[in-house]
């Protein structure tokens, strides 16, 4: 069974004073996250990332399309006691304390006044909030709110954790730590569900990726499944270094001496690498090893982001022809 | 139920903490510290001086402490993005509609309650002192008349229906618009008679048709006001009580129910 399940869901808004203009926000997004993932819900800014979890809180009703959270229609309330929310530059009543408020939230779950204040206090304690729990929210900088968010979408111990740009607002420290407590949730099998635009981030803690553009979905999948392009390839060789540089120094985009006797050369794709590696093993030069460069997430998702932006300007020239 | 409850807690807990909440009451405290020395201005009539201002006072006040709430109490949530957090959480749109409703209700009981104890503890003062002219002139009306808290209680009701009324507007519309109709909807609602007999005045048939239209639809805020007759010594009888309160829970669910069913309905953007 799926953690979360997208079918076809499309958003439309209706903008403008009299509400003429139409804004396809997400368009048919069709999305199945296994349990256990961890997802990176990737795009750029305006792409559909927050409407998309903001249709899965039922914070705004689909235009056409559903979804559903461990197998229940997201207008479930039962469903809610099982996931975490952390809202996108996350506000809460500054009148009151963390605690505070971490206790309110406990009572809207219904626990008990002692399990409350337990949950509460491990929360701020994870989040590294616990010496400042009892100061009032309005006092809180920008990485602390954050930080009480997280707390509070962990606070019920949620089977599906929903993140929308949980690194916002976060200096370098809090970023580690929340990528630190992504994976921690990933090896206590939980799903998570994390939108972002910060592709490092995504990249080091992500199971999964779906990139939204324009609001449609343009890629999704394993990371490992991705189709990542070899950008070139990577020869480590061992030998005298006139050799290696008398061969491979043409070919090579670059040749570097890492270790006495040890070189690493970049190669380009096209010629195939293997007619290189052949004649240095011909001058006596040992191959230690060839790897492929692939592309990062990043020039990944750039490329797609691309692709779907030319297919979306072609499809419109088509029409206007 | 449960839900209803911690939401409102939280809304009393929170306007606890304001201090333009504070301002209010402490605005209506002072005025009913204050009212024996108005009440010197007319001799004869000045424990009578002092019933009506402080009682005007908690009026006043309980308005601005139910128009200042009540408009921001769902539109603000909205506004700053906090009922994003809330409505992740396994409750209803309507229980927290319901609850911050409660929890305005709640806040204007508190106020009224500690506006009703300074008034009493002035009415208290003004009776063991001697020295205070005119006593005798308002006999056989006590001067800390229990009668008092029947009009407290209608001030309570009437402001219940007003707080309701400014957290529908507060569903749909921006704070600033639902300050200014509820204020309009409070004045409008205590000339229901004059708009039903605008007749007497206007010439127009669609003014004055509009008028009493309007006289039938907006709540009859006036019935509410028993202050003069309280302050006088004349009877208000217990029927009428339950009656007019009956009238009044019957507003509140007027205002309560589209409420809900708008905030069900709306997209939160």
């Amino acid at each position: 069974m799926s953690a979360v399940r997208l079918r076809e869901l499309s958003k439309t808004f209706h903008t403008g004073f009299w509400r003429t203009r139409v804004h396809r926000a997400l368009d048919a997004v069709s999305l199945d996250v296994p349990r256990g993932a961890v997802l990176g819900y990737l795009g750029p800014n305006g792409a559909g990332k927050t409407t998309t979890l903001r249709l899965l809180m039922q914070l705004v009703h689909p235009t056409s399309g559903g979804a559903e959270i461990l197998g229940r229609p997201v207008g479930d309330v039962g469903v809610r006691r099982r996931i975490g929310f952390l809202p996108e530059a996350v506000r809460f009543h500054d009148t009151c304390t963390a605690e505070e408020f971490l206790e309110y939230v406990g009572g809207l779950f219904g626990y008990t006044v002692a399990e409350r204040r337990r949950r509460a206090a491990l929360g701020l304690d994870r989040v590294g909030i616990g010496a400042d729990r009892r100061r009032r929210l309005r006092t809180y900088s920008r990485g602390m709110l954050q930080r009480v968010g997280i707390a509070q979408a962990l606070l019920n111990d949620p089977e599906v954790v929903f993140l929308d740009e949980p690194m916002t607002g976060l200096d370098p420290l809090g970023r580690r730590e929340v990528r630190d407590l992504v994976l921690a949730l990933r090896e206590e099998g939980r799903t998570v569900f994390f939108s972002s635009h910060i592709l490092n981030d995504a990249e080091a803690v992500c199971s999964h990726v779906a990139i939204l553009n324009r609001g449609r979905l343009v890629a999704s999948g394993r990371v490992g499944d991705l189709d990542l392009r070899v950008r070139s390839w990577e020869l480590v060789a061992a030998g005298p270094g006139e050799s290696v540089q008398a061969v491979g120094g043409a070919a090579a985009r670059w040749v570097t001496r890492i270790a006495d006797g040890r070189y690493a050369l970049e190669l380009p794709v096209e010629p195939s690498p293997e007619a290189l590696a052949a004649e240095l093993a011909q001058r006596g030069i040992q191959i230690v090893s060839l790897h492929p460069r692939r592309e990062t997430l990043e020039d990944y998702f750039l490329r797609r982001v691309a692709e779907a932006a030319a297919a979306a300007i072609s499809d419109d020239e088509a029409e206007c022809a | 139920m449960r839900v209803i409850c911690t939401i409102a807690r939280q809304v009393l807990r929170g306007a606890v903490r304001n201090r333009v909440v504070y301002a209010a009451m402490l605005l209506a405290v002072g005025l009913a510290v204050a009212a024996p020395m108005a009440g010197r201005l007319t001799p004869g009539q000045d424990v009578k001086v002092v019933k009506d201002l402080s009682l005007a006072a908690c009026n006043l006040c309980g308005l601005f402490v139910v128009v200042f709430l009540g408009i921001r109490l769902v539109a603000r949530e909205v506004e700053q993005r906090t009922v994003d957090t809330l409505l992740s959480k396994p409750i209803r749109r309507y229980e927290f509609v319901l609850g911050q409703y409660c929890g305005l209700a709640a806040t204007l009981a508190l106020a009224l309650t500690v506006m009703t104890i300074a008034m009493y503890v002035v009415l208290g003062a003004a009776a063991w002192w001697r020295g205070v002219p005119g006593l005798a002139s308002v006999a056989p009306v006590p001067v800390a008349d229990p009668a008092l808290l029947k009009a407290v209680l209608l001030i309570f009701v009437q402001l219940a229906v007003v707080g309701a009324a400014a957290l529908c507007l507060s569903t749909f519309s921006s704070p600033v618009l639902a300050a200014v109709s509820t204020c309009g909807l409070y004045v409008a609602g205590h000339f229901g008679g004059e708009l039903r007999n605008l007749d007497e005045v206007v010439d127009s048939r669609f003014v004055t048709s509009l008028a009493a239209g309007l006289s039938y639809v907006l709540p009859d805020l006036a019935a509410f006001d028993v202050k003069a007759a309280v302050v006088h010594g004349q009877p208000v009888t217990a029927g009428y009580m339950v009656l007019t309160a009956a009238s009044g829970a019957a507003y509140i669910l007027a205002f309560l129910v589209p409420a809900l069913v708008i905030f069900t309905r709306r997209d939160l953007l």
